[in-house]
């Protein structure tokens, strides 16, 4: 891909925990609000004010560690990051330096060769975010002020610090994708990119093939779509590459992402060395997690992506890619399960779960959540095409019935009329009438023509709508035609 | 001196200080004699020594996940030297 | 003796048997002010319309024959770095000119539990930095004692308006001796309690691990009486200790015999002055003839701790005053083409010089490449010099020594601010410790001049320190002494 050099890709990816309250205050943490309806004069660093951490976040972070086989740090302590911006009140955010929560963590991540790969993380820690600039006019630096809300103010953040283990666009997005089913799972955030509750920083970097140090990275801040990060790590690399190549040099900095243009451009702001002047956090004590309280998250973490995936492979038989697919996503993966529980075909159960449920959902872009129909709903359809109620082709009208309606197989098929006809008698007599109305084509298949077969199926099918039995169409036809 | 006009002008500017050139000496001056005096502290051997962040040994202050009143807008904005929309107006921000 | 000259124990009582008004008392103080306010400048806000509106409250709640608090119908002065819902709380600095906070400290929640009445918001140096009160950005504050000369600081003016009988009591703040300090030079009692005794939540932030809230009283009576009521433990502060707040009052007029005394030699030094040392000495003796031991002792790194001090607290205050930069209140320097133009030019007009110092010095030792070499290193002294005072309380009940080492100076007598800074070696050691300390009256010197005592206890060895220090004033007159204004 990219000649005679290898890329490294450094993620680190912000998370919002999806706490009631905001981190240091009991302002609600909540997306959407009128501006500056949810601040107080603790998020909004009033003179005097102090802050006091929300034991929920604590409880988050440590799950997401657990989750992301991270060792917990017994003794953790906050810092503040010096720096000034509008969106910052009190021009320092509190953060982590040396003692995060977690450190030297890691996930598996399945590429498309289906090899599987480890992704190491470095550590992750736990902070507040900031707040919001709306910018008048056309954007940032044409408009001659901007207004600030800062209701986001004190959200819980955690930020996830990989490894220099990522080298391709495919496996960034397969590490983005596992971090993000994996914080789903445990329910400590709706990583929603398009509201910003999951955004990423990403670091690049391009040196020889072979060579043991990294060459000087470039940094894209705040990137909140996997599309745009796979866009730019196929397109960076290659300018770093021709800047090298022509002699240049790589100036270390921060690059925002065109999508539009597809390119990356440098910021336009002055370039400044930043030194954030991170010391001890005076206002916030340490922070000891006993092994007790570590434990007593570590009971409470449902079962993982990788582990459940195992298991279906294992127990429910299906196919390795289908239950990656499934499990990636924790809804997805319970209404498998759910369908699972009624009706033991696990392989069928995933084959309309792959196909024309995805299909519809990605159609309609709904989420599982707002799918009108039951598991059991699903599980009542295969168990009418085991009973040879319904064929597998009424199968298909009747589950985008249920997908559209919600209402239930059995009354679908009642109220449509869509019910199989396996009655030997009935057929005959309609199979019947489908040989006298085509005679030209049984004197074809009688003089040696047998692909006429088919069309006398589709002739069948047809006078029944769809109905017939088709493995009993096919018997009673071949009799029939041959006569 | 331990600091000079350079090193004034570099950290004012982290601290976001407009500094005249008089003062800029004045200061370079003055911080120099206070870091010559804390100079002192390097008699000590301070090796195997914890530093303190807090004088009292308190460890696992936390709040609850419960919703507290926020404040109206009005107050949140009664003290903006500028606000428009609800919100807090400041200048241009890249120069 | 007009009102103005009582304490609150005594008002109080004179409230409870119907002998004055709450009302009577609010305008015997404003009477006062009206009187020396022009010459001692201890206020920057005052409130007394507020403040007759709440008198008449306590008045009509003894007529209806309810039962009112200690300090219920007592005029308090407070700092104005203390946040007051309402009412302008500028901590002397043109940063925060027209700043009107929407809520109220914790202390001041507490206080007005207890029905008190705000006389007004008292003088201070700028943000809490300095020790003469001169480095406000409004008025000087002079001592009461003596126009001429400084009534110390930080908490300057909540010092002079309790000693020119502004005010009955007053709140101060102390980060490395602001409360002691000008209680010594203005002849009255002062206490900075325990860091964490005390809520800090709504105390404007210099030095966060060092700042703590005191009472300044005339005596130590209504000292013990005041930190009834503001100390305990505050869900908004993490750093708040969590434990029960004794009685203070019930340690009074005990026994004295047997406590064991230790007097720091590194606190009679060649820096103090001969007039300060005798009367110390003289108290220790007085205290040794009521019944209790003394020994001399030794605190090794005391001489370090101004040095460590004096890179914590600025390092600590360039953050905490990062804040003030236009955007959300106070000042917003008018003339300003973008964003970071605008955070330097309402940082320059805003701040005085000795903030922008100590913002400056705080940053660089905070800045890369000097972090260990200057903040760390002064976080590892800081456990010397903790251990010391660790070491002394394992022996002894109090320490005691001068509060300052001369009695007040000049306006405008120091202008090199290294020369500013010595004047707290005497206190500062007790700040970085986290220990509580007071400063009394002890004596005169040859100028007319109050001396300060400083008694020091254990971590929440406040009860401790007030048994001395009522015992000594018992058994002495110097509290009764008033500033002839």
């Amino acid at each position: 891909m990219l000649d005679g050099y290898e890329m490294t890709v450094g993620l680190e990816i912000h998370v919002q925990l999806d706490t009631d309250t905001k981190i240091f205050c009991g302002c609600k943490n909540e997306f959407g609000a009128e501006p500056n309806h949810h601040t107080c004069p603790i998020c909004l660093g009033l003179p005097g004010t102090l802050p006091v951490l929300n034991e929920k976040a604590v409880e988050y972070i440590v799950k997401a560690g657990l989750a992301l086989n991270c060792e917990i740090n017994t003794f953790s302590k906050f810092d503040r990051k010096n720096y000034f911006y509008a969106d910052l009140p009190k021009a320092y955010q509190i953060s982590q330096f040396d003692l995060p929560f977690c450190e030297d963590g890691h996930v598996m991540i399945q590429l498309e060769d289906e090899t599987e790969m480890k992704i190491g993380i470095t550590r992750i820690h736990l902070e507040e975010d900031a707040g919001k600039l709306n910018h008048a006019g056309e954007g940032i630096a044409s408009s001659d002020s901007s207004l600030v809300d800062y209701n986001r103010v004190g959200t819980p953040l955690i930020e996830i610090v990989s490894e220099p283990d990522i080298h391709s666009p495919e496996q960034a997005i397969a590490y983005l994708k596992k971090i993000k089913s994996i914080l789903e799972y445990i329910g400590v955030s709706d990583c929603d990119m398009s509201q910003g509750s999951m955004r990423a920083d990403v670091n690049i970097s391009v040196a020889p093939t072979g060579s043991d140090e990294l060459g000087t990275r470039t940094e894209l801040k705040n990137m909140n779509s996997f599309k745009a990060i796979e866009k730019a790590l196929k397109y960076e690399p290659k300018r770093q590459i021709k800047v090298l190549e022509s002699g240049g040099e790589i100036i270390q900095g921060t690059l925002t992402w065109d999508d539009e243009a597809g390119k990356t451009i440098p910021m336009r702001s002055k370039e400044e060395a930043h030194d954030y002047r991170y010391f001890p956090e005076p206002d916030l004590v340490p922070v000891i997690v006993e092994q007790e309280w570590v434990d007593g998250i570590e009971d409470s973490l449902p079962e993982l992506p990788d582990a459940r995936q195992k298991r279906y492979v294992e127990e429910l038989g299906i196919p390795e890619y289908d239950a990656m697919v499934i499990t990636a996503d924790r809804e997805m993966a319970d209404f498998f399960e759910a369908v699972v529980k009624e009706h033991n075909d696990a392989k069928a159960i995933s084959n309309w779960i792959m196909g024309d449920f995805s299909r519809l959902l990605n159609e309609e872009s709904i989420t599982i959540a707002e799918v009108k129909f039951k598991p059991a709903d699903l599980a009542q359809m295969l168990k009418l095409m085991d009973e040879g109620t319904i064929s597998s082709k009424i199968a298909k009208t009747v589950f985008e019935e249920m997908f559209a309606t919600g209402k239930n197989p059995d009354t679908i098929v009642e109220e449509k009329g869509l019910k199989q006809i396996s009655d030997t008698s009935e057929l005959e007599k309609i199979i019947d009438q489908v040989i006298a109305d085509n005679q030209s084509a049984l004197e074809d298949y009688r003089g040696g023509n047998k692909n006429v077969f088919g069309f006398f199926i589709g002739q069948t099918m047809k006078a029944t709508r769809g109905k017939a039995n088709p493995g009993m169409v096919n018997k009673i036809l071949k009799e029939k035609l041959e006569g | 001196m331990k600091i000079n006009k350079e090193t004034v002008e570099k950290v004012a500017h982290l601290a976001r200080l407009e500094v005249s050139e008089d003062e800029k000496e004045l200061f370079a001056h003055q911080l120099s004699d206070i870091l010559d005096h804390a100079e002192k502290l390097n008699e000590l051997d301070t090796e195997d020594i914890a530093p303190t962040a807090h004088a009292l040994p308190i460890q696992n202050v936390f709040r609850k996940d419960e919703v507290r009143a926020s404040l109206d807008r009005e107050a949140v904005l009664a003290n903006a030297p500028q606000k428009d929309e609800g919100m807090f107006k400041v200048p241009q921000i890249v120069d | 003796m007009e009102l103005y000259q009582l304490t609150a124990h005594q008002l109080h009582e004179k409230l409870v048997n119907k002998e004055v008004t709450a009302r009577e008392i609010t305008e015997s103080i404003y009477n006062r002010i009206e009187a020396v306010e022009k010459d001692v400048k201890a206020y920057i806000t005052l409130t007394k319309e507020d403040a007759l509106k709440q008198a008449d409250k306590v008045d009509e709640k003894i007529a209806n024959g309810e039962e009112i608090a200690p300090l219920a119908g007592i005029p308090i002065a407070i700092k104005d770095n203390m946040s007051t819902e309402g009412v302008k709380t500028t901590c002397a600095s043109q940063i925060l000119h027209n700043y009107k906070p929407p809520y109220d400290a914790t202390v001041i929640k507490k206080l007005v539990a207890e029905d008190y009445i705000m006389v007004g918001k008292t003088n201070m140096d700028e943000f809490a930095m300095g020790s003469s009160t001169e480095n406000s950005g409004f008025s000087k504050t002079a001592n009461p004692w003596d126009l001429t000369r400084v009534p110390g600081g930080s908490s300057g003016g909540s010092a002079a308006a309790v000693a020119a009988g502004e005010a009955i009591i007053s709140l101060g703040s102390d980060t490395g001796g602001s409360i002691r300090q000008p209680a010594a030079f203005c002849g009255v009692v002062g206490l900075k309690p325990t860091y964490g005794l005390v809520s800090r939540y709504g105390l404007v932030a210099f030095a966060s691990s060092l700042d703590q809230i005191g009472p300044f009283s005339k005596d130590i009576t209504d000292c013990a009486i005041a930190l009834n009521y503001i100390a305990g433990h505050d869900e908004f502060d993490s750093t708040s200790a969590n434990r029960e707040v004794p009685d203070y009052t019930a340690s009074l007029n005990q026994d004295i015999a047997g406590m064991k005394i230790g007097v720091p030699s590194e606190y009679f030094g060649d820096g103090i002055d001969q007039e300060v040392k005798d009367a110390v000495w003289a108290a220790i003796k007085k205290l040794e003839e009521l019944g209790a031991e003394y020994e001399e002792v030794s605190l090794p790194h005391t001489d370090y701790a101004l040095s460590a001090y004096y890179l914590i607290a600025p390092a600590e205050a360039s953050s905490n005053l990062a804040r003030y930069d236009g955007v959300r209140y106070g000042l917003r320097s008018e003339e300003a083409k973008g964003l970071v133009e605008m955070y330097k030019n309402t940082r320059q007009e805003g701040f005085g010089d000795e903030v922008k110092r100590r913002i400056m010095l705080g940053t660089y030792a905070l800045s890369s490449g000097y972090y260990d070499a200057y903040y760390k290193k002064a976080q590892k002294v800081r456990t010397l010099v903790k251990q010391d005072f660790d070491k002394a309380f394992e022996k002894y009940d109090v320490l005691i020594s001068p509060t300052t080492p001369t009695t007040s100076f000049k306006a405008g007598a120091k202008k090199d601010p290294l020369e500013m800074y010595l004047s707290d070696i005497c206190t500062i050691p007790i700040n970085l410790a986290g220990i509580p300390a007071l400063s009394m009256p002890c004596g005169l010197d040859s100028n007319g001049l109050p001396i300060g005592l400083q008694i020091m206890g254990n971590h929440f060895g406040e009860e401790k320190i007030l048994q001395v220090a009522h015992a000594f004033e018992q058994a002495t007159d110097f509290h009764k002494k008033q500033a002839s204004l």
